[in-house]
């Protein structure tokens, strides 16, 4: 067998590789250490013990209380939890849930499968940015309604949203506020000690943990109904024997990124610009997607629309190269439609089809970004050359100086 | 999803990619909206395509149905011409995954679409063609 291919990895917002150390702290359990946490010998109360510590971890991350976490299998079963629980909680109160243009499926798709059931639901726009504006917000707020889902940061585009000050609008109104942190945790600061946040998602792939992980933070004294029913777990509201290695490390995975997240954050900051700087100055025709301010971006975002190109064809030839990223092209997906985040921007179908993100990680360095700029601007050139849209736009300038 | 070698070799170095200035037929076919556009250009001599050159804007499935639809048109007669359909270009290409076959049915509009434009410059008639439905 050949070698495997040495891989330019940006795609740290789909998932992030395993650290190495927390591979460590899991791999007893996948061992020795096999024991069901909800025996009552002292062999299972061992397994019960590394839970109860991965939750003291996870909940000091996010400035909660261990009994406010509750482990799932995904980022995506915590906000079905939170959607679908609040609703069936709520119903004799209303049936509206406030909600943005831009949420992952994880919450979009969720909704439109509630509002076929009769919840109505309202998806915030957002500026060209990506941000939602809170006075939409105040003014979208009804009597009936239960719940407002707003997601901390945006997947594709890297947009902040100011959750202080979100949050604080639903605090006052009396209404549940929920988000989906799973891009913010573990890469910017997140503290729900001194915010009105009832419910806050969680993914630890995303932050160097392993898959198949998620933990949903709901403030003491919440109420929301369980969605899976079963066995006494997680103080029976979610049952299901524990993924005891997962949620050991997701633990040590969030422990390790919150101790290190000023310095993380800086250098990954420091990359994403250096990214977008080569790219704007390498190669013409390209427009950034979201924020620019400080501390309103990801650090690890980087999304461009390369004009006259799709971006699956580049994808296509990036990975030949090793390069992995991903795009919000419809092609990448099973739909014609190109990303509803993208197109919520109020950029054109073309150009949305035309976007590259780039996602970085703490393990990529200044070199991996310089190999990249080897191959990028000769791809683009190559898709460009043979793009019918490129060849009418030199057409029409050529007419224009005419 | 993934791409057979065929179409991968078909999308990396693509056949005939170009323009013709003297075309005898141009179709262009898809839009920026859906996410794919093919101009298909095609020189013509008595009844034979001589020469076929495209340009794509689209997924590497576009570019590589592309690549295969010119590929087969070139020395084909009027009438073997319009015997490729998006199932022979499919079966040239060893298949698509099934999210990407409407790509070759883009190719055979294309193909359709430039001696479409033949025929109205030339004033003739071509039997069995279909007439180009405007996308744009």
């Amino acid at each position: 067998m050949n070698p495997p291919k040495k891989v330019l990895y940006f795609d740290n917002a789909a998932t992030t590789p395993l650290h190495p150390k927390v591979l460590e702290h899991m791999m007893p359990y996948l061992t020795e250490q096999y024991g069901n946490p909800s025996g009552v010998y002292s062999f299972a109360r061992e397994v019960r013990k590394g839970i109860e510590h991965a939750r003291e971890q996870v909940a000091e991350a996010i400035f909660a209380r261990p009994g406010e976490i509750f482990f799932t299998s995904s980022g995506t079963e915590a906000n079905n939890w939170v959607l679908k629980g609040v609703v069936e909680t709520l119903q004799h109160k209303g049936g509206h849930i406030i909600t943005t243009a831009i949420e992952h499926h994880a919450i979009t798709h969720v909704s439109s499968a509630l509002s076929k059931q009769g919840v109505e639901i309202t998806y915030l726009p957002v500026d060209n940015e990506g941000f939602v504006s809170p006075s939409d917000l105040i003014a979208a707020i009804r009597p009936d309604t239960i719940l407002i889902s707003i997601m901390w940061a945006n997947n594709e585009i890297g947009t902040i949203q100011p959750i202080p000050e979100l949050s604080a609008i639903a605090k006052s109104r009396g209404v549940l506020f929920h988000t989906d942190a799973v891009q913010a945790v573990g890469h910017i600061p997140v503290n729900v000690e001194n915010l009105p946040i009832d419910f806050l998602t969680m993914s630890a792939h995303k932050f160097s943990g392993p898959k198949g992980v998620g933990a949903l933070y709901i403030r003491k004294g919440t109420k929301v109904n369980s969605i899976l029913f079963g066995g006494a777990q997680e103080k029976n509201r979610r049952a299901g024997t524990e993924n005891v290695a997962g949620i050991i490390g997701m633990g040590a995975a969030l422990n390790l990124a919150v101790a290190n997240l000023k310095e993380e954050q800086e250098k990954v900051t420091m990359l994403r610009d250096y990214l977008i700087e080569r790219i704007e100055t390498t190669i013409p025709k390209v427009a950034l997607n979201g924020p620019r301010a400080e501390n309103t971006r990801l650090p690890g975002n980087v999304n461009f629309s390369f004009d006259y190109i799709e971006g699956e064809s580049l994808l296509l030839l990036l990975d030949m190269q090793g390069c992995c990223a991903s795009s919000g092209s419809a092609c990448s997906s099973a739909s014609l439609e190109p990303s509803h985040v993208l197109l919520s921007l109020g950029i054109s179908h073309e150009k949305a089809h035309g976007s590259i993100r780039f996602s970085l990680g703490r393990e990529n360095t200044r070199e991996e970004i310089d190999q990249l700029m080897e191959i990028l601007p000769k791809q683009v050139k190559q898709l460009r050359a043979m793009s019918p849209l490129a060849e009418e736009a030199e057409t029409s300038k050529a007419e224009y100086e005419l | 999803m993934e791409y057979n070698d065929m179409v991968m070799d078909h999308f990396s170095n693509p056949r005939n990619v170009g323009t013709i200035e003297d075309a005898s037929g141009v179709g262009t076919v898809g839009n920026a909206q859906c996410g794919d556009i093919m101009k298909v250009y095609l020189k013509i001599e008595g009844d034979v395509v001589q020469d076929a050159k495209f340009k794509t804007f689209g997924c590497g499935a576009a570019v590589a149905t592309s690549s295969m639809a010119t590929e087969l048109i070139i020395g084909k007669t009027i009438k073997e011409a319009l015997q490729i359909t998006n199932k022979t270009v499919l079966d040239a290409l060893g298949g698509l995954p099934s999210a990407k076959v409407h790509c070759s049915c883009l190719a055979e509009e294309a193909l359709h679409a430039a001696l479409w434009d033949y025929a109205q410059k030339n004033d003739i008639i071509i039997e069995g063609i279909k007439i180009p439905v405007e996308t744009h």
